[in-house]
């Protein structure tokens, strides 16, 4: 363990203390709609990032000109020192997963079929499936637990199960960098709370740098090992959640007055919302 | 066909479970193999069927042989002129616009988006007719038909064109093109004289009637190169961008080069075809349909596709000669009655399953 820290070290030594995946300088439009000017970014090695921010505040914008699918007006987005418009599609394809908010399962697909999409990149037009394959989508599928779904349709799925799968894909990718646009929408809480712990565990275990924009602070504040908050195209602040979340960034950021208590179980931050009304009663007398 | 009777559950639970919890590709691509090997089989048999019939009537046995150039010169001639272009036309043209087809429902997510609902068709038709209002002969009007076919696609693709070519804009696009070409050929129809508007109305209809090996190797050559590097190159690439640009951008697919190299071929392969044999109505829209319900897979089913429109537009040219006695059709209406009919079949048991 101690010579893997030492490793570690020499390792952000040697790249000059640069983290694989950062943007500088970052303009983001679509068409002429500006959503972000001037954003520098960073991604920590190793770290589970969460990336929040009030609706239409640029993060998911940004996260897509991190995995380059949208291509920034202005700045560069350097993978491993190259800016990443430069590299070849499937050399980025290898080093950055990219799981989407809105996919579409195509009818008729079983689960391993869809995970086994995940190997795109790795194959060739004459080395199409191999045993290397196999073995990924089968790891893929026990790591998330979904191989005793193997062999159902997608389409036949919870909510739940079907998030899941995509995440099961995204590893199938086998890439250092995983990033996942809000990967807890539309699930209840007991399956977000699951999608969060493979997240965690998938960052603790493999050692995957994770990226993720979430709603939830609470989760957020619990689960990142680094905090990004924006707002406007901006980063507001970023670091440890125990920093970075507090009363203040909180209403700076989202215009919401609140308190910041620790959390109960893990005793990260926990935001609670200031009432705007007093609290009612179980008898549903205003308590005084 | 088996899946359609099944509800969703059993499919799943039942006939897939059963299959080794493997990632199964290679499963799936056997039965597409299969499929594609059996449609062609099909095609060959109503093939062999149709050269040997007409006036002068000839067995089975006796095509073959003939075929493999074992024949009197009399049935060399009967055969190796005046029938077998007509059935290669027939094979290649429904191969071509099945893979036409197919390419366009995949591109636009839309089981619908054939070539001949999003304007291609209506192109090339414009194109022809043109020909024929100013007089010039068939081959004049094979050329019209393809130029008329790529300035229209080449118009759409770059009216549907905002920072990357998108599914929904190319569907809007297209029907708008098909309206306001419906429209010029309606117009171009009045133009003609009597005599040029009945053998427009004829061509319209798609008729593969008297084609000769000069009709056959225009097709065969975009053919010989669309085919390989759509099936090899593009199949893969466009299954996966079925799931969402963005996913597959992030899965290292060239999205937009990818989409531009497959509708240039769609595109090529429609117009030839229409070249040769008029726009053949509803085998670009069927032919991918019926090859995803027979291999089960999914995604685009491009070769089962292709084989399908091979097998399907051979079969209604042999039943297009043979079912009124004395009297052929035009394959156009054969495809059109066989293509409705299975249309209309489609939605019913669409609608007995609860799913529209």
């Amino acid at each position: 363990m101690t010579e893997m820290i030492v490793d570690r070290n020499a390792m952000a030594v040697m790249h000059e203390d640069r983290p694989r995946l950062s943007g500088s300088a970052l303009t983001l439009s679509y068409d002429k709609r500006v959503v972000a000017e001037g954003l520098d970014v960073a991604i920590p090695d190793e770290s589970f990032t969460v990336i929040i921010g009030p609706n239409a505040c640029g993060k998911s914008t940004l996260l897509r000109a991190l995995a380059r699918t949208l291509r920034p007006a202005a700045g560069t987005v350097l993978l491993d020192g190259h800016d990443i418009t430069s590299l070849p599609a499937r050399k980025v394809a290898k080093t950055l997963g990219l799981l989407p908010q809105t996919s579409v399962a195509p009818d008729g697909i079983t689960v391993a079929e869809l995970v086994g999409r995940g190997r795109y990149p790795h194959q060739r037009l004459l080395r199409q499936w191999s045993a290397d394959d196999e073995r990924v989508v089968r790891e893929s599928m026990e790591a998330t637990g979904v191989a005793d779904l193997a062999g159902r349709l997608v389409d036949e799925l919870s909510g739940g199960q079907r998030q899941r799968v995509w995440i099961a894909m995204a590893l199938a990718q086998e890439t250092p960098l995983l990033l996942l646009d809000e990967p807890t929408t539309y699930l209840d809480i007991a399956h977000q709370i699951e999608v969060l712990d493979l997240c965690a565990r998938l960052h603790e275990e493999r050692g995957r740098t994770l990226v993720a924009v979430l709603h939830d602070l609470n989760q957020a504040a619990r689960y990142a090992t680094h905090l990004i908050a924006m707002r406007d195209g901006r980063v507001v602040a970023a670091g440890p959640p125990g920093e970075v979340m507090t009363a203040d960034l909180v209403e700076e950021v989202f215009r919401l007055p609140c308190r910041v208590i620790d959390d109960p179980e893990t005793g990260t931050p926990l935001v609670v919302p200031t009432a705007r009304r007093r609290a009612v009663a179980p008898n549903g007398v205003p308590a005084r | 066909m088996k899946t359609t009777e099944l509800p969703a559950v059993g499919r799943g639970g039942g006939v897939r479970a059963a299959r080794p919890a493997t990632a199964g590709p290679v499963t799936v691509r056997w039965r597409s193999l299969a499929v594609g090997a059996g449609c062609l089989l099909l095609a060959f048999v109503f093939g062999v069927l149709a050269v040997g019939g007409g006036d002068y009537p000839m067995s089975p046995s006796d095509v073959v042989r003939t075929i493999l150039g074992g024949g009197s010169p009399a049935e060399n001639f009967i055969v190796h002129e005046l029938r077998l272009p007509r059935v290669v036309t027939a094979l290649l043209v429904g191969a071509a616009l099945a893979l036409g087809g197919a390419i366009f429902q995949s591109l636009v997510r839309n089981p619908l988006g054939s070539p001949d609902l999003l304007g291609f068709t209506q192109g090339s038709a414009a194109g022809a007719l043109l020909v024929v209002v100013a007089g010039g002969g068939s081959a004049a009007l094979a050329g019209g038909a393809v130029l008329g076919g790529v300035v229209t696609g080449v118009v759409i693709y770059a009216l549907a064109w905002r920072g990357g070519l998108h599914g929904h804009r190319l569907v809007l696009v297209g029907i708008g093109a098909t309206a306001i070409l419906t429209g010029v050929n309606g117009y171009l129809l009045t133009r003609g004289r009597l005599m040029e508007a009945a053998r427009a109305m004829l061509w319209l209809t798609g008729s593969l009637d008297g084609r000769g090996w000069e009709d056959v190797f225009p097709l065969l050559a975009a053919m010989a190169v669309a085919v390989p590097v759509v099936l090899l190159g593009c199949a893969r690439p466009l299954a996966i961008t079925e799931m969402g640009d963005d996913l597959a951008r992030g899965l290292g697919v060239r999205v937009q080069g990818l989409r531009l190299t497959l509708v240039a071929a769609a595109v090529l392969l429609t117009s030839l075809a229409a070249a040769a044999a008029g726009p053949v109505s509803f085998v670009a829209l069927t032919a991918p349909h019926l090859a995803r319900r027979m291999t089960g897979a999914p995604g685009p089913n491009l070769l089962a596709a292709t084989c399908t429109g091979a097998a399907l537009l051979t079969g209604a040219d042999l039943a297009a000669q043979r079912l009124f006695a004395g009297h052929q059709l035009p394959v156009g209406v054969v495809t059109g009655v066989l293509g409705g009919g299975y249309l209309v079949w489609l939605l019913a048991a669409q609608r007995k399953a609860g799913r529209i």
